[in-house]
């Protein structure tokens, strides 16, 4: 037989692409946690009032903290399917490296997720009382804050992979990282909101991305790697 | 000439000291057949060539050539079949096989449908995995390792769940491969019917080793 090897870049597209694919078949899982994002989001004019001058100032704490919790719920099922059919172990034994695989999910993970929930912020910041000139600065730091998201569960997710029912324990590593992603994210969108510059808080969140892209994919093989053992 | 040889390889499982200086030799065109008791260790030894658990101390030697942990030459000439055969259930058996043998090589889809007809899946080669037994499974899984080209085979109780036809039909994937100059080192009590000068076997024994 002659056998052309797959290049690493390729192998990298077909598990992106396969990913994909997989959520297309079963929606139900990408549409959950967009749901969780508007439902936790829309109580907040219910539950603590339906003035908007009032909303608007609490509306960054929220959308953020909805956020962030909707990203949390979607990362148990990032490896746990893979490691259950056995298919991480041909990932390891395949010969292409791990990191860039590793690399391809956690896009994966962040097309699904991370990005429909940055296009979602603006409709939801409406119910509470942002301006429409707010929601360009809140789509970009969004769509920064959930890269880094992303690459931190990757690695929670990693991590947890050994341990029976690790959701809580996943929530408890990966919460304390994504602070500054929170307190960075939260500050870009409040200054979107009062119409002054965001550069501040959105350098420092393109900083905590561009170091999750370097080290999280490392981190995250090496723990699929032991979790595999 | 040996192919693959191993030497010194000592394995702990958290307290227990599981394979202790284990060595053997396997040429080309060969079959080693693992055998031994629940527990032994067959699993955790073709685990440990396959290079998804670290040995305490292993001297590697595939085709001449010393192989250091996570070579990926080395790994693009193994295929492991383990006792999850890596199928997604909601994909059909054709977009798995050309999902797994597409990470490692280029593949066209004639080839996979060849390869679903080699196995016997050629009949439910279009519906969702879900839907097949465990056997059928099996069948698909063995099609992705017929199809990668690797010339090591490491395979962990190929024939579970399959009925005496797919038995059969493990038996004869080994012997074609062996016949192509390939390796195979197998789990599994089951009898291959292969001629005494291309099959030695492997006790893996509580007490450490013979071989």
């Amino acid at each position: 037989m002659t056998a052309i090897r797959t290049s690493t870049i390729a192998a990298a597209w077909l598990v992106l692409e396969r990913d994909l694919r997989l959520a297309v078949r079963r929606p139900a899982q990408l549409i959950q946690p967009l749901v969780f994002f508007a439902v936790v989001t829309l109580l907040f004019p219910l539950g603590y009032t339906p003035e908007l001058g009032k909303l608007r100032a609490i509306a960054p704490g929220v959308l953020w903290v909805a956020a962030l919790l909707a990203s949390m719920l979607a990362l148990e099922s990032l490896f746990r399917e893979d490691a259950a059919d056995g298919t991480l172990e041909q990932f390891v034994v395949s010969g292409q490296p791990l990191v860039g695989l590793m690399a391809a999910k956690t896009l994966a993970h962040w097309l699904l997720t991370g990005l429909p929930l940055t296009l979602m912020a603006p409709l939801l910041g409406i119910a509470l009382g942002v301006p429409v000139v707010a929601m360009p600065g809140i789509l970009v730091a969004l769509m920064l804050g959930t890269i880094t998201l992303s690459l931190i569960g990757a690695v929670g997710a990693g991590l947890t992979l050994g341990v029976r029912r690790g959701g809580v324990l996943l929530s408890l590593l990966t919460l304390p990282l994504a602070v500054p992603v929170l307190i960075f994210g939260a500050r870009a969108t409040e200054l979107a909101i009062l119409g002054e510059s965001q550069i501040g808080p959105l350098y420092l969140l393109s900083a905590l991305a561009v170091l999750g892209i370097t080290l999280a994919p490392l981190a995250a093989a090496a723990a699929v790697r032991i979790g595999l053992e | 000439m040996s192919e693959l040889s191993v030497k010194n390889l000592h394995v702990f499982r958290g307290e227990r000291h599981l394979l202790r200086g284990l060595g053997f030799e396997v040429p080309a065109g060969c079959c080693l057949q693992v055998v031994g008791a629940n527990g032994t260790g067959k699993t955790t030894l073709l685990r440990v060539l396959a290079g998804l658990l670290e040995p305490e101390s292993l001297e590697l030697t595939f085709r001449g050539q010393r192989i250091p942990p996570r070579d990926p030459d080395y790994h693009a000439n193994l295929s492991y079949l383990g006792h999850d055969p890596a199928l997604k259930s909601d994909f059909t058996s054709a977009e798995n096989v050309s999902f797994n043998v597409g990470l490692r090589r280029r593949v066209a889809s004639e080839d996979v449908q060849s390869a679903l007809i080699r196995v016997g899946a050629a009949k439910f080669s279009d519906r969702p995995v879900r839907a097949l037994s465990a056997g059928q499974r099996r069948r698909v899984a063995l099609a992705s390792l017929w199809l990668t080209g690797a010339s090591l085979w490491l395979l962990d109780e190929p024939a579970t769940n399959l009925d005496v036809a797919g038995q059969g039909l493990v038996a004869s994937l080994i012997q074609e491969h062996l016949a192509d100059g390939g390796l195979v080192m197998a789990a599994t009590h089951q009898d291959l019917g292969l001629p005494p000068n291309q099959c030695a076997t492997l006790e893996i024994g509580a007490r450490g080793v013979s071989a």
